[in-house]
């Protein structure tokens, strides 16, 4: 695992960064000295105070989707009181984008920041049971030291509620809420069709909460320092800071813990830039130099700040080909439930793979626009979406390299992978338990 | 107060018949599986419509007040 990690402060602000990850980088943080940085937990004896707390903050979900994490706090609250049934809270660390590394590096080097979370979280909606979801193949280390970190607080007595320890498997949906629920349950980790939300009934019919680990982390650090803190970087609409994963043309993942509304043009290296993963957007170069790191400015890209991805394609590389490769990759990881995606992701590769080659057909392109129209919001879950509209901003980013191929011409140099891509897909049912 | 068509994508299985009941509201994409018009059902469907979702095989077609 990568373990570079930095603090990038906005330009003129004074900044407290990084916040999250332990100052002097490397070292995981155990007990003692995470409670000397950041202090004693600061139960709060009552629901109430925290939700306004994390509502004041202006908190949003740091796993991608950036919902407000106040109103996903009091709707557990409220089904809880409703039903007169404790909640489940569950710490969503399963990261299960190959191109992200954050969450795993937060989860090694603070584990005890984001189980402070995590208590907090628990107490704040009333629930009896904690989880902490991590994904199985990567990082079986960071599986040990999890052991580790709940067996030091056990000896200080820290936790109120109980935290089981539940791996996810390698699959790229196994993180998706309604996925890691039916995984938990004993089933395989594939999507359900909601209603009804989780908030209300999720695990064993529980009212349940599902938080990033990071979003725990933060969360956490809102208990003891307050909203204004949070605020204090970052925007008004969108405050706080947020870990992100920034692979330039070595490939290696960067760490970095950056306030939002940061400019993105020093993060980045030279080449098209793809921001939030592969259910992301290809952005030019040129463009994602002006943008800053918020949903407004990155929305005027059609892009997303999502979980904090943010890779440079180096110039020798083929953006078609890297695209095509990565939506082969997708379509094999669909659950394969609904028609749509099932029948749609593997034609759209196909085409895809004809559209990075030489001269491809005239109705490829035609086809891959089609298709990715066909299976948009069709799915049970957001991969159909997600995956077209990576597809379509690679067509509008690589449009000069699709003319290129047209002719049977190609401006790369070099054929080598260079998006991460997991080896070995699902075959059979045992691989999505 | 009005109704929408609703389809689980998951319990689906591209049988068609809806489409057949409803046109109207409910075509085929070029794979068999529906394309749902999602917007509140217009007065007089409202009886094909819940012909469509009783026709269903797999129970995938609801109608939800909205």
């Amino acid at each position: 695992m990568t373990m570079a990690t930095e603090g990038i402060s906005a330009e003129g602000t004074a900044t407290d960064l990084p916040r999250l990850l332990p100052p002097s980088g490397r070292q995981p943080e155990d007990w003692h000295a995470h409670a000397a940085r950041n202090g004693r937990l600061p139960y709060r004896e009552a629901p109430g105070t925290l939700i306004n707390d994390v509502h004041a903050a202006g908190l949003t979900g740091r796993g991608g989707a950036a919902f407000p994490v106040h109103r996903k706090l009091a709707a557990v609250l409220e089904a809880t009181r409703k039903r007169r049934r404790p909640a489940v809270v569950i710490a969503n660390g399963a990261e299960s984008e190959p191109a992200s590394d954050k969450d795993a590096t937060l989860l090694w080097l603070a584990p005890h920041l984001v189980l402070d979370g995590l208590q907090l979280a628990a107490e704040a909606v009333g629930a009896d049971q904690a989880i902490l979801y991590t994904h199985a193949d990567r990082r079986n280390d960071v599986g040990r030291r999890l052991q580790q970190a709940l067996a030091e607080r056990r000896a200080v007595g820290a936790d109120r509620v109980a935290v089981e320890l539940a791996e996810s498997p390698p699959r790229f949906l196994s993180g998706q809420e309604t996925a890691l629920i039916n995984h938990l349950a004993g089933g395989p980790a594939i999507p359900t069709f909601i209603p009804p939300r989780v908030t209300e009934r999720g695990l064993g019919g529980a009212p349940t909460l599902v938080q990033n680990v990071e979003t725990l982390a933060h969360l956490a650090l809102i208990a003891r320092r307050g909203p204004r803190w949070f605020r204090q970087v970052g925007t008004r609409d969108e405050p706080g800071s947020m870990l992100c994963t920034i692979r330039r043309a070595d490939g290696a993942p960067r760490i970095t813990e950056v306030p939002l509304g940061l400019p993105l043009g020093p993060l980045l290296g030279d080449g098209a830039v793809l921001i939030g993963g592969y259910h992301g957007t290809w952005v030019p170069a040129a463009a994602a130099a002006r943008l800053t790191l918020d949903n407004k400015s990155l929305g005027k890209a059609d892009a997303r700040v999502g979980a904090g991805i943010l890779i440079t394609l180096p110039p020798d590389r083929c953006g078609l080909a890297e695209t095509a490769r990565v939506v082969r990759y997708l379509a094999l990881e669909s659950a394969g439930q609904c028609g749509p995606c099932l029948n749609g992701l593997p034609r759209i590769a196909a085409a895809l793979t004809e559209l990075a080659g030489a001269r491809p057909r005239r109705q490829a392109r035609a086809n891959v626009e089609r298709w990715t129209g066909l299976v948009t919001g069709r799915g049970a879950c957001h991969h159909p979406d997600g995956t077209a509209r990576f597809v379509r901003s690679a067509l509008v980013t690589f449009a000069a390299e699709l003319d290129r191929h047209e002719r049977g011409r190609c401006s790369a140099t070099s054929a080598a992978a260079f998006l991460p891509v997991p080896s070995g897909s699902a075959r059979t049912e045992e691989d999505w338990t | 107060m009005s109704e929408r068509l609703l389809v689980n994508p998951i319990e689906c299985e591209g049988h068609g018949a809806c489409a057949e009941l409803l046109p109207e509201m409910i075509t085929l994409d070029e794979w068999g599986y529906p394309i749902i018009d999602g917007r509140p059902l217009p007065p007089g469907l409202e009886r094909d419509a819940r012909a469509a979702v009783s026709a269903c095989p797999t129970l995938a077609l609801r109608l939800m007040r909205s």
